[in-house]
């Protein structure tokens, strides 16, 4: 199950104040996309708005199209919730429910949602989800410890095992290992590397280092001056991006010349 | 000639201090000196411990100032002062305490306090034990059952409304005009005297039931007036420190709002909102007045709320001071009423105790 997602026109507003204007952007099934740039230039608030998780912020809309597979995320009758479930996120601070067991974090979509699971079903897709994060021989002797007990790294891959629980076809990381040390970021590179073989990712990162390693295309933000929207300035191939970028902007940003 | 020291060289860190025991010699000094002090004026052992304080500090700074200069001194002085603040706040409680104590004790020892009401005893009971000494007839029992009735039927009423206001404050009013009117009219609910709040039961039911309708749902109305503003406070202020990445995550697993509510905000609170009921139910399980104008005194055990007048704690101590059962002979009565204080006072600590193991039980776990 992975999905293209394909954006056209798109503007996001917080109440009247324009946050991100004008991105045409194409994201391929079954591939990693990054989006890198300054901070503040509407990466994240982009990247929110490809499962309406913006709309979370009171005043927060959008103009133009989000297609996923030709269907269009903002239209009339679309349930926002079911979005959600198609479209999956992980966030930038590891939060596992502090309430609830490992087994319990990993079966919250499925448990919070009220559907019926019989127990060998339930077993079956802690273990599955746990074993597609990498996290499965670290925590199957603790599955009924708290999650809060895990280290940063682990929670961090618990939080993505519990995104893929849910069986979606795009997986959002939102600067998912910008609280992390080296060892768990490589292990959940690692783990984007194989996601990618079954989802559709996309990742905003400040670490181009990152982007450049996990990435088959990259999208550089920029923002013209404070308060003035960002802009989608440009997006390629990850290699063209970094070795041989088209605009000026994005040269002088991953070469650190920014600014 | 070189002048030779044999002393150990003092380290230019170091500056003189105290010695060990000049805190003992300053207590020493202080109580004899404070009872020298406080015979002058009449000894007693309060004004002893006044002036002994006083003198205490006084030596004990001085001392401190000439040895170790003026910094420490004026340290040492803080130190006596927050040490005494605390001291003089402690102390009303203490006395509180002790004095129902050594009062209630008798009361609560006397056989059958615990299990008889005050049906059928009199003047005429009282004046037999005072005279003869036989131990005193009555109890508390139908007190008891009607303190904890009417409360558990107020915390039944204030629960659901108090959570789900503070639900639609925290989680639905963003702070609009709705929100900011109902937050204002809790904070001015919190300040209503009690005895306001009985009337407005007894009115409200003497509206629709006709005038006289004295029952313990009806004190539970009252009690739940008082009660509902503590518990909106205290459930807000606990869904507030809820995380919002925890919303957020919620929200990502496409799980509703109301599910997210119910599944994850409210568990991650519920230590904090069970500690905040429990100790509203303290705070309403002590009142007198709302309950004498909506409950009545009733004098025998009556276990429905929704009818008869029902006896509670309070209202008991209240009527057993102010009219005895027996008005030549009051001690039969005081004793009883000292017992009832007690057996109050015990109820709000356990509640407290009852707080604090909850919001321990229900605490998001941690550890390995």
């Amino acid at each position: 199950m992975s999905k293209r997602i394909d954006v056209k026109d798109l503007n996001v507003y917080y109440g009247n104040f324009l946050a991100v204007e004008g991105v045409n952007i194409n994201i391929a099934a079954r591939s990693v996309t990054a989006f890198i740039g300054p901070s503040g230039c509407g990466k994240s608030t982009f990247l929110r708005t490809l499962n309406r998780m913006h709309e979370v912020l009171p005043g927060a809309r959008v103009e133009g199209e989000v297609l996923l597979d030709g269907d269009d995320l903002y239209g009339s009758g679309v349930d926002p919730v079911a979005v959600r479930t198609h479209v999956g996120m992980v966030f930038q601070r590891p939060n596992p429910f502090p309430t609830m067991s490992i087994r319990d974090n990993v079966l919250a979509g499925v448990k919070l949602n009220g559907k019926r699971i019989s127990k060998s079903d339930a077993e079956g897709l802690v273990e599955s989800s746990l074993r597609g994060a990498n996290l499965w021989n670290e925590v199957k002797d603790r599955l009924d410890k708290p999650g809060s007990g895990l280290s940063g790294g682990q929670q961090q891959r618990l939080c993505i095992a519990r995104a893929i629980a849910v069986k979606p076809d795009v997986i959002l990381m939102d600067e998912p290992c910008s609280a992390l040390d080296p060892i768990s970021t490589l292990a959940i590179e690692d783990l984007i590397e194989e996601l990618k073989a079954n989802y559709t990712v996309v990742i905003v990162t400040h670490n181009m280092q990152q982007a450049a390693r996990v990435s088959d295309k990259t999208a550089f933000f920029n923002i013209a001056g404070t308060g003035k929207p960002g802009k989608l300035i440009e997006y390629a191939a990850t290699t063209e991006i970094f070795n041989n970028p088209k605009v000026k902007a994005t040269e002088d940003y991953v070469s650190g010349r920014f600014g | 000639m070189a002048s030779i020291t044999t002393t150990a060289r003092r380290s230019a860190l170091t500056r003189n201090r105290l010695p060990r025991y000049a805190i003992w010699a300053a207590v020493v000094v202080g109580l004899v000196l404070g009872a020298a002090l406080s015979t002058l004026v009449g000894f007693n052992p309060f004004g002893w411990g006044v002036f002994a304080a006083i003198v205490f500090t006084a030596v004990y700074v001085a001392w401190s100032g000439v040895v170790e200069g003026s910094r420490k001194a004026k340290d040492k002085l803080a130190t006596c002062l927050v040490v005494g603040a605390f001291l003089v706040a402690l102390l009303p409680l203490i006395s509180v305490i002790w004095t129902v104590l050594v009062e209630g004790t008798k009361g609560l020892a006397t056989p059958g306090f615990l299990t008889t009401s005050m049906n059928g005893v009199s003047g005429i009971q009282d004046n037999e034990s005072a005279s003869d000494g036989t131990k005193v007839l009555g109890g508390i029992y139908h007190s008891l059952l009607g303190t904890l009735l009417i409360t558990l039927w107020a915390t039944i009423i204030s629960v659901p409304i108090g959570l789900l206001t503070s639900v639609y404050l925290v989680e639905y009013g963003n702070g609009n005009r709705l929100s900011r009117g109902i937050t204002f009219f809790v904070d001015v609910m919190t300040g209503i005297p009690s005895i306001v709040a009985g009337l407005f039961a007894a009115a409200l039911f003497a509206t629709i039931f006709g005038p006289g309708t004295k029952t313990g749902f009806v004190a539970a109305v009252a009690l739940s007036v008082l009660m509902i503003p503590v518990v909106v406070r205290s459930s807000e202020e606990m869904l507030r420190i809820v995380p919002n990445e925890l919303r957020e995550a919620s929200y990502a697993l496409g799980v509703r709002k109301w599910r997210t509510i119910l599944k994850v905000v409210i568990p991650t609170a519920i230590s904090g909102i069970a500690s905040g009921v429990t100790l509203a139910i303290a705070r309403v399980i002590g009142e007198t007045a709302p309950i004498l104008v909506t409950a009545g005194f009733a004098t025998k055990i009556n276990t429905n709320v929704f009818a008869d007048w029902m006896s509670s704690l309070p209202t008991f101590i209240y009527t057993q001071i102010l009219n005895p059962t027996s008005p030549s002979n009051p001690d039969p009565s005081l004793q009883r009423a000292w017992g009832a204080a007690l057996v109050l006072i015990i109820c709000v600590m356990i509640l407290n105790l009852v707080a604090r193991l909850v919001a321990r039980f229900f605490a998001p776990k941690t550890g390995r």
